[in-house]
C-alpha cells in the first residue's frame, strides 16, 4: 500500500496528492510517469511525475477526474492509500538528463503547457533552473480559476507567459496564439520547444512550431496498461515507426507523430467507459433503461 | 476396467457450455480415475517418459503410488522435481514431452501423465499437504526478479537451501504469464495459481510487487546498495511483435498480450472489475500458438465469432494438440493457410476487415518446417471488427540495457549458461522465456531450478 500523505485541489477539478513511493522518488526523473492502481478492482491509471522529494520519498501527482477511474480518486483523502503505485516508467526528458546538460546550455527552450499539463512541465523547468538554465513557459488555461502553479513557475523560470481561452487572465486565446506572438512580433527565438498538455493542443502547437522550425518535444499519452512494454497497447506512430510509448516514449519528436491517428486510438474504449461512468455517478439508483449504460443487457 | 490401450477419458466441462463462461475446461480425474489410469503404466524399468520430461520427474515412481493410493507419497516424490505441479500438470505440452516418449503410446495411447500429475497436486492442496519447510537461514541475500515460473521456482529453490529471497515483480500481482497471460479457463488464477505462489512464501520468499529492475532500482544497485549477493533474471519474453502491414495501430487491433491480459490479469470479463475490454462481433486471431489459442477462445467467451487465421497448415499449428482440440469443439473458426495483407479501416480509423491471401507449403526452410507461399490472385476480405495480433514477442530490453556487463545475443536474449544459469556479469544468472525468447512453463522452471543449483554453488565458494 501506498499512503497519502496529502491530497487536496489545486484549482477548479484539478487534483493534487502527494504519495509516499521511495523506490520510485529515489530514482525518478523529470518526464517520467508512474501507473496507479486504487484498489483490487481498479485500472492501471498512467500519470505524470510532477514533483518529487528524494529525501522524504515521496511523489507528486496530479489530475483531472475525467472518467471512473480518475473520479474515484477523487473519493481518496489524506491518509488513505493506493493499493499500487509502480514507476518511474517511461524515459526521464533529453533536457533533464546531466549527459546533455553541455548541449542544453546552448539552447533557448520554450515550454508550452496546457490545462493539467502544467504539472508534468514543472518539475522539468525546476530541474534546469537548479542547473542554471531558465527557460520561458507560456501556460494556457481554460479560465482565471484553472491557471495552476503560476508562483512555483515564477521561482525557477525566465519569462512566464499565461494566456486563457476567455481572456479572464494573463493575456487572451490559445496558447498557439502566443507562440506566434513571440516569435513574429516580440521578437523571440527558440531553438527547442517543448509542449505538454491534452494531444490536440500538443497537435496545434506542433503544426505552429513547424512553421517557424522550432523542433518540438511532445508528452504522449495514448491508453496504457502495463507500462513496462509488454502489451503494445501505447503504441504510436513516430514517422514510419510503431513505438511504444511506455518504454521509447512518453517524449517524442512532435514534429514526426500521427496525432489524428493517437487521437482516434485514445477513443477506443469510448463507450465502455462512458458506461462505467454513468454506473459510478448513478449508484444503485440507475437501473438500465437509459440506453446508454448497458444495465438493460 | 476399460480398454486398456486408451486412456481414462477426463471429465470435461460440455463445449457449448464451457464456451460461454470463464470456468476451468478440464475437470480432472477423481481418486479412482486417477488410479485406473495409474494401473495402466507399466512401470517401465528404463523410463522413456522420463526423459522426455524437461525436470526428469521420476514419473513410474509417483504413478505407482497413485496406483496404490499412496497419493501423499506421490506428491513428495513428484515435488523432488518439480515446484509447480499442479501448473504444469494443466499446460505442459505432454504430447511432445512425458507423453511422446511413453511405451504405451506406441501400440495405443500414452499413460495421462500430465493429468494424473495435476491430479496429485490437486489432491496435497485439497489436503492441505504443504512442500517440505526451509532448512535453517544461511542469511545469504538474493534477489529474484520476476514471478513467472521461472522466479518462483529458483526463489523456492533457494529458500529451501536457506537463502533469504526477495522476488521483484512489476506487475501488481505475482505469477507472471501464469497470471496475466493463461487464461482463467485452462488454469484458474486463485485455486492453482495463487496457492502455488503462496506454497512459494510459505519458504520464507518474500515477494515485492511493483518494482521494476532497470527502472525502480537497477541490479547494481540491488548488489552494491541493498546487499543482495546473487541475482537470478526470469524477466519473460519481452514485446509483441506486430506484422508491419497497414491498418495495424487502427482501433480494434491488439496484440494478445494486452487482450489477454485485459481479461485475465485485470478480469476485464468480470463485471465488478473497472478494466474496459472490447467485445467484438468477429474477431480474426493472427498466429497459431498457445498464445493464439487462449487470445481466440476467451474472444469466443466474451461473445464473438472467432476466426484463427494461420499462414501455413494444421500439421504446423504450433499450440498444444489439447488446446486446438477444444477450441475446435467450442467452435472457433480455423483458417488455415491464410495469410494478412493490409487491415482495412472506417473513417473512425476502427476495424472494418482484413484483406487476406491464401498460402501454399512450398520447399522447407531453415527450420525444416514446409515455407508457406502465397497463390497469386488469391486475395479476400475476413469480414471483422476487431484483429488480435500473436505473433511472437521480442526481449524487453530495459535490464540488459541498465546492467553494465551483462551480454545479450544477436536476437537481443540474455546469454546464460544452460548447466547452470550463469550469464556474463559476476553474481547474475538468467533462466526462463528471457533467455530463450518465448518457450514453456516446464522449461523456464528447469531453467529456475538450474539457476538455484548454479548461485548455491557461486556462494557456497565465495
Ligand atoms: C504517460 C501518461 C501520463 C499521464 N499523465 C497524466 C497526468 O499527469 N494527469 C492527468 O490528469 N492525466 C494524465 N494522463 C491521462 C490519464 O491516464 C487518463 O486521464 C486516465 O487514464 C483516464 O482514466 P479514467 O478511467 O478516469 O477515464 P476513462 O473513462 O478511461 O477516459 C475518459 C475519456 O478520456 C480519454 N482517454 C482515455 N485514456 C486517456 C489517456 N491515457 N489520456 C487522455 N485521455 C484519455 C478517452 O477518450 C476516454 O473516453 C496520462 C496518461 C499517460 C499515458
Ligand atoms: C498466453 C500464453 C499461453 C501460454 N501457454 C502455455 C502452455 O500452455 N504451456 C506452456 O508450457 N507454456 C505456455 N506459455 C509459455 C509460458 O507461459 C512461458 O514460457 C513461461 O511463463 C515463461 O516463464 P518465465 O518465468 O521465463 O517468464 P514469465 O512467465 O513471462 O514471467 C516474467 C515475469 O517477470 C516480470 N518482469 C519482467 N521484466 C521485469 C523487470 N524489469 N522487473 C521486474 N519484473 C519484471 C514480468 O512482469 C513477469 O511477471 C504460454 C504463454 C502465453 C503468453
Ligand atoms: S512436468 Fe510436464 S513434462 Fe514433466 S511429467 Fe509433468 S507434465 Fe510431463
Ligand atoms: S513410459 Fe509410460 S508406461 Fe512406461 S513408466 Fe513411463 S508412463 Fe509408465
Ligand atoms: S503500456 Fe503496455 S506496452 Fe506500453
Ligand atoms: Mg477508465
Amino acid at each position: 500500500m501506498y499512503k497519502i500523505l496529502k491530497a487536496g485541489k489545486l484549482a477548479g477539478n484539478i487534483y493534487e496528492m502527494v504519495v509516499e513511493a521511495p523506490r520510485v522518488a529515489k530514482h525518478c526523473l523529470p518526464g517520467q510517469f508512474v501507473i496507479v492502481k486504487m484498489d483490487e478492482v481498479g485500472e492501471r491509471i498512467p500519470l505524470t511525475i510532477c514533483d518529487y522529494d528524494r529525501e522524504a520519498g515521496t511523489i507528486t501527482i496530479v489530475f483531472q477526474p475525467i472518467g471512473a477511474s480518475t473520479e474515484k480518486f477523487t473519493y481518496l483523502k489524506t491518509g488513505d492509500s493506493f493499493r499500487d503505485f509502480v514507476g518511474p516508467l517511461g524515459r526521464p526528458s533529453e533536457l533533464c538528463e546531466e549527459e546533455n546538460l553541455e548541449e542544453t546550455r546552448k539552447k533557448k527552450i520554450l515550454f508550452v503547457a496546457g490545462g493539467v499539463g502544467t504539472a508534468p512541465v514543472y518539475p522539468q523547468v525546476k530541474w534546469l533552473h537548479e542547473h542554471g538554465i531558465d527557460a520561458d513557459v507560456i501556460i494556457g488555461a481554460k479560465t482565471k480559476e484553472l491557471v495552476i502553479l503560476e508562483d512555483k513557475f515564477q521561482a525557477v523560470c525566465g519569462n512566464l507567459y499565461i494566456t486563457t481561452d476567455d481572456g479572464s487572465y494573463g493575456r487572451s486565446g490559445m496558447v498557439t496564439k502566443v507562440i506566434e506572438d513571440l516569435v513574429t512580433t516580440e521578437g523571440k527565438t527558440y531553438d527547442h520547444c517543448v509542449a505538454i498538455g491534452p494531444m490536440i493542443m500538443m497537435k496545434f502547437c506542433c503544426l505552429t512550431t513547424k512553421k517557424y522550425n522550432i523542433p518540438t518535444i511532445v508528452s504522449m499519452n495514448p491508453i496504457m496498461v502495463d507500462g513496462t512494454g509488454m502489451c503494445g497497447a501505447c503504441r504510436v506512430m513516430v514517422g514510419d515507426e510503431v513505438k511504444f510509448a511506455c518504454v521509447d516514449g512518453p517524449e517524442f519528436d512532435g514534429h514526426a507523430i500521427d496525432f489524428d491517428a493517437a487521437m482516434k486510438r485514445q477513443a477506443m474504449y469510448k463507450t465502455e467507459e462512458g458506461r462505467a461512468l454513468l454506473k459510478l455517478r448513478e449508484g444503485d439508483t440507475h437501473h438500465g433503461g437509459c440506453g446508454n449504460c448497458g444495465g438493460d443487457k | 476396467m476399460g480398454d486398456v490401450l486408451k486412456k481414462v477419458p477426463v471429465r470435461e466441462q460440455a463445449p457449448k457450455v464451457r464456451a460461454a463462461n470463464f470456468d476451468e475446461v478440464c475437470l480432472g480425474y477423481n481418486k479412482e480415475e486417477a488410479m485406473e489410469e495409474a494401473a495402466r503404466c507399466i512401470n517401465c524399468k528404463n523410463a522413456k517418459c522420463v526423459t522426455g520430461c524437461p525436470v526428469n520427474i521420476n514419473i513410474p515412481g509417483f504413478i505407482h503410488e497413485v496406483k496404490e493410493g499412496n497419493f501423499e507419497e506421490a506428491y513428495r516424490i513428484i515435488s523432488e522435481s518439480s515446484a509447480l505441479p499442479a501448473i504444469c500438470g494443466r499446460v505442459c505440452p505432454q504430447e511432445s514431452q512425458c507423453e511422446g516418449k511413453c511405451i504405451r503410446g506406441i501400440k495405443g495411447e500414452a499413460i495421462s501423465i500430465g493429468k494424473l500429475e495435476r491430479f496429485v497436486a490437486d489432491w496435497a492442496r485439497e489436503n492441505g499437504i504443504k512442500p517440505t519447510a526451509p532448512a535453517e537461514k544461511n542469511g545469504k541475500k538474493v534477489a529474484v526478479i520476476g514471478s513467472g515460473p521461472s522466479g518462483l521456482t529458483c526463489a523456492g529453490d533457494l529458500a529451501k537451501l536457506g537463502y533469504d529471497v526477495t522476488i521483484f515483480e512489476a506487475l501488481h500481482e505475482p505469477g507472471g504469464v501464469l497470471v496475466y497471460g493463461i487464461p482463467e479457463f485452462r488454469l484458474p488464477k486463485l485455486d492453482v495459481v495463487a496457492k502455488e505462489v503462496e506454497n512459494v512464501k510459505a519458504l520464507g520468499v518474500k515477494i515485492e510487487t511493483n518494482v521494476i529492475i532497470g527502472r525502480s532500482i537497477t541490479i547494481d544497485e540491488l548488489m552494491d546498495e541493498e546487499g543482495f549477493e546473487a541475482v537470478f533474471i526470469g524477466s519473460g519474453a519481452g514485446l509483441p511483435m506486430f506484422m508491419g502491414i497497414p491498418g495495424e495501430t487502427a482501433k480494434g487491433v491488439f496484440s494478445a498480450n494486452e487482450y489477454l491480459t485485459r481479461n485475465n490479469l485485470m478480469k476485464a470479463f468480470r463485471e465488478d472489475y473497472d478494466t474496459p475490454i472490447v467485445r467484438g462481433k468477429k474477431v480474426a486471431v493472427v498466429g497459431g500458438g498457445n498464445v493464439a489459442m487462449d487470445a481466440a477462445r476467451t474472444a469466443l467467451r466474451l461473445g464473438a465469432e472467432v476466426h484463427i487465421v494461420y499462414r501455413r497448415s494444421e500439421a504446423e499449428l504450433p499450440a498444444r494438440v489439447e488446446e486446438v482440440h477444444h477450441a475446435k469443439e467450442e467452435g472457433v473458426i480455423f483458417d488455415l493457410l491464410t495469410n494478412p495483407k493490409e487491415i482495412l479501416v472506417d473513417e473512425n480509423d476502427a476495424v472494418a476487415g482484413m484483406t487476406c491471401i491464401r498460402m501454399e507449403l512450398g520447399e522447407p526452410d531453415a527450420s525444416g518446417r514446409r515455407r508457406p507461399v502465397e497463390i497469386p490472385g488469391s486475395e479476400f476480405t475476413l469480414d471483422v471488427d476487431t484483429v488480435i495480433m500473436s505473433l511472437g514477442t521480442s526481449p524487453n530490453p530495459l535490464i540488459s540495457s541498465t546492467t553494465v556487463g551483462l551480454d545479450t545475443n544477436r536476437r537481443k536474449c540474455i546469454i546464460a549458461d544452460e548447466e547452470t544459469g550463469k550469464t556474463s556479469k559476476d553474481g547474475v544468472y538468467a533462466g526462463g522465456d528471457a533467455v530463450t525468447g518465448a518457450a514453456t512453463v516446464i522449461l523456464a522452471m528447469g531453467a529456475g531450478k538450474a539457476a538455484a543449483k548454479g548461485i548455491h554453488e557461486f556462494l557456497s565458494s565465495k
